[in-house]
């Protein structure tokens, strides 16, 4: 085989690969990403019911109530709208009311949201990231630590 | 005054690698002796000094120094000594200070062990090697300076973030920083070798070793790191897709092709330019893993603190290491020498193959990791890319790497011979057969894919064991020929296997854990019970317990199996007053390789309390399969041709076995 020939093949079974690749990760973008959402997001932008996105915000003083089979249900609010969540499974070590969380699932058809995970930050010092940026849009951010940030 | 002089110390070892940064270089150019002879001695000093410095942050945290703002951010009086210790790289002023101080291990060991490399090149290493330092040293100085003291002594610190309490992240940090910074040699070299404008099979030879060293921390760092996240988090989950993760994954990725090149390129002769390329990619993912974990761009255990300027400053040691050496790659390679000539069948199309889908599979998973990011300051939208992504590119691009495992190794250089391989491959194909046959008859019915999941990571498995079979002649010779010949063969290739079958290994744990981990969400009173596969557990009560730092509650579970007792299990949650927050604590009961894993929810008002438990099948085998690559990684770099600072290539004895 000469050098020329197997350069060609070289060349050709590598941009192969890369196709292969290229069209995994273009179909599996289509169908696989989730879209952060504040609870003012959900209202104006009208997320369909149904379709999966990551609701962001603080959880709202006095709306956490746990029911049976570890049923929970909260809202999660900007400041500007509030939204009920229902879950079910055990919360995060850190999930506390008054503070940021995230929940990803879908909106069902009565305007309420049904999580099947959810996540709150790690420690005192840390608020999600996205939550942050929502609170802020909405003027609701305080920095409430001064430090570090 | 202790953290005075870990100041003074890092400040003078900027000044060193900035002398180590030009002079050994010049020294190259001019062929002087003397100006290349400053490199070692200054690699030497650059370690002793950063040593010096690290050592006084540790003996900050071990004094309780509180007048430190690191130490009174990230420690606590009560804090049992062993997280004195792990807590000063539990943050990130403290962590750069481990990167910086591997960093310059790296350096030192190059000097003291690179005795036999050609003085050029040995300069020219060090030279690059000292601007990586210098630019992190900088770093360090001017956004995350661990030595500030505060104004006012406070009485008692902050604590350490709980969850990073805990034996697990001891080594893990470490581990994955000798990991990650080890490739900055195979970067150095690649740059020296560009800046030279020579390369050779020797320069595979001495690059070779160093590259592995790195892999080797690299695959036991992601590991502990899993087993840490599995334990720890509370969630059973052994691998997340978690952005943090997939920066140390990617470089792992890159530095396994790098690896299997460099094999080529030592041996063959070919691939040079490849692999160069390879060495300055595997490096910079490397630091845009850094940067990714300590921008703080992304939110996650692992990021201590965001600051803009930091961020800001990482991005330009990035833009200026990787931007610079593609551009001197894409001005110097061309002028290589083009290698040898070899037929796309043969044991160097294997390894093109492995390298091939080893970048493809590291090229989807930097898309998904960065696409969010990317289109977060394009669009301002925010997405999440989770698991679901990774599993349909990822995956794909894997299973033919693994399917090819057991080829390559069998498969003679330059030209080869498929449907020979094949034909020695019958067993170990026919085995996984039934392997896979078994376990749609043991399962009946279920997830269809799974079966041929095992009956891959069998195949790879077998496809080892069959390399030693050929290699000896093993079945065909008498027993003590084939033994003699076991013993003439080169530990790199006794390696090759191990780590293969680790791999192998890792597959099985990983298919099953995912496929047959059950999980079980209950509420329990005192003495009710509660049973999951064959495991029956009976909630005992509770109690609470005081550690130093925290206090506890513990749920007492005692298993049994068949009506027999087989252990007790104790989930907790802890409670640190110091930074009021809690953690979970995971009972694990080991059978064999699989786990029970029980872990606390939350007391409900009724006295019952609420669990989450898990039987998770081979799950260890997982972390064990690591652990075996890490080993085949450990024989292959005991190999006497390619110890550290490998002999010249003419010293090799003419009769070596042929590989």
């Amino acid at each position: 085989m000469t050098r020329k020939r197997r350069r060609l093949v070289l060349i050709g079974s590598s941009l192969g690969v890369l196709a292969l690749a290229a069209v995994l990760v273009l179909s599996a973008l289509k169908d696989s990403i989730v879209f952060f959402n504040s609870p003012t997001d959900v209202v104006e932008k009208k997320v369909p019911p149904g379709s999966r996105i990551r609701l962001g915000g603080l959880v709202k003083p006095g709306t956490l109530q746990r029911g049976d089979q570890l049923a929970v249900r909260f809202e999660v609010t900007d400041g500007n709208r509030a939204i009920a969540v229902s879950y079910q499974g055990i919360l995060p070590d850190l999930f506390r009311e008054g503070q940021g969380v995230i929940a990803e699932g879908m909106l069902d058809t009565d305007g309420g949201f049904k999580a099947d995970s959810v996540l709150a930050k790690h420690d005192e010092n840390y608020m999600p990231k996205e939550v942050a940026d929502a609170l802020k849009k909405q003027g609701h951010w305080k920095d409430d630590t001064g430090k570090k940030k | 005054m202790i953290a005075e002089i870990g100041h003074y110390a890092l400040v003078l070892a900027l000044g060193l690698a900035l002398i180590q940064s030009v002079v050994p270089m010049a020294g190259a150019r001019l062929r002087d002796d003397t100006l290349m002879g400053v490199a070692g001695p200054t690699a030497l000093a650059q370690f002793a000094f950063v040593a010096v410095s690290f050592a006084a942050l540790t003996a900050c945290y071990v004094g309780s120094d509180f007048s430190v703002t690191n130490v009174f951010e990230n420690s606590h009086s009560t804090m049992p000594l062993i997280y004195k210790f792990t807590s000063v790289w539990g943050n990130h002023e403290g962590s750069m200070l481990l990167w910086v101080l591997i960093l310059s291990l790296f350096g030192a060991l190059v000097a003291a062990f690179g005795t036999n490399l050609p003085a050029t090149l040995k300069a020219n290493v060090l030279a690059v090697q000292s601007w990586i330092a210098a630019a992190f040293y900088l770093f360090i100085l001017m956004t995350s300076n661990p030595f500030l003291r505060l104004p006012q002594t406070p009485f008692e610190g902050r604590d350490l973030n709980p969850i990073l309490q805990d034996l697990g992240l001891a080594i893990h940090p470490p581990l994955l920083y000798l990991g990650y910074v080890g490739f900055s040699i195979s970067f150095s070299f690649a740059i020296a070798a560009l800046v030279e404008g020579r390369i050779d099979a020797a320069w595979a030879r001495w690059v070779r070793p160093w590259t592995l060293a790195a892999w080797m921390c690299l695959t036991l760092g992601i590991a502990m790191g899993s087993y840490w996240a599995y334990y720890e988090l509370g969630w059973g989950g052994f691998w997340f897709w978690d952005p943090v993760e997939n920066a140390s994954l990617m470089p792992w990725l890159a530095g396994t092709a790098l690896l299997h090149s460099a094999v080529v390129m030592e041996k063959r002769n070919a691939l040079k330019v490849w692999t160069i390329l390879l060495a300055i990619l595997t490096f910079s993912l490397s630091l845009i893993g850094t940067f990714l974990v300590r921008s703080g761009v992304l939110t996650s255990v692992h990021t201590f603190a965001s600051d803009p300027t930091r961020g800001v400053f990482i991005l330009m040691i990035l833009v200026l290491f990787i931007g610079g050496a593609l551009a001197l790659y894409a001005w110097r390679a061309p002028a290589l020498k083009q290698g040898g000539l070899f037929a796309p069948i043969s044991r160097e199309g294997a390894l093109i193959f492995n390298n091939l889908f080893l970048t493809a599979a590291c090229a989807t998973v930097f898309v998904g990791t960065l696409y969010p990011l990317a289109l977060e300051a394009l669009t301002g939208e925010n997405i999440s890319v989770g698991a679901p992504f990774f599993n349909l590119t990822f995956g794909p691009l894997f299973v033919p790497l693994l399917l090819v495992v057991p080829i390559g190794p069998l498969m003679p250089w330059k030209r080869g011979d498929l449907l020979g391989v094949a034909q020695r491959l019958i067993g170990a194909a026919a085995f996984a057969l039934i392997v896979i046959a078994a376990t749609f008859a043991a399962i009946g019915g279920g997830p269809v894919l799974a079966p041929f999941g095992i009956g891959l990571a069998a195949f790879v498995m077998a496809g080892a064991v069959t390399d030693f079979i050929e290699r000896t002649g093993l079945l065909r010779v008498p027993f003590a020929v084939a033994l003699t010949r076991a013993r003439g063969l080169p530990r790199s290739a006794f390696g090759t296997m191990l780590a293969h079958s680790g791999l192998g290994l890792s597959a099985l744990g990983i298919v099953c854990a995912s496929t047959w981990g059950v999980e079980q969400i209950v509420s329990l009173k005192p003495n009710a019970s509660v049973s999951l596969r064959s495991y029956d557990l009976t909630f005992d009560g509770m109690v609470t317990r005081q550690g130093p730092n925290y206090s506890e509650t513990i749920a007492k579970f005692t298993v049994r199996q068949d009506g027999i007792v087989i252990g007790t299990m104790e989930p907790a949650k802890r409670t640190f007053p110091a930074r009021q927050s809690s953690t979970t604590e995971a009972a694990l009961l080991t059978r064999g390789a699989s786990q029970l894993y029980l872990s606390l929810g939350d007391p409900n008002d009724d006295g019952s309390i609420t669990v989450r438990l898990y039987h998770k099948p081979l799950v260890l085998l997982i972390w064990l399969g690591a652990v075996v690559m890490f080993l085949g990684g450990g024989l292959s770099l005991s190999d006497r041709r390619l110890r550290i600072g490998a002999p010249k290539p003419a010293a090799r004895p003419a009769l070596q076995p042929a590989e």
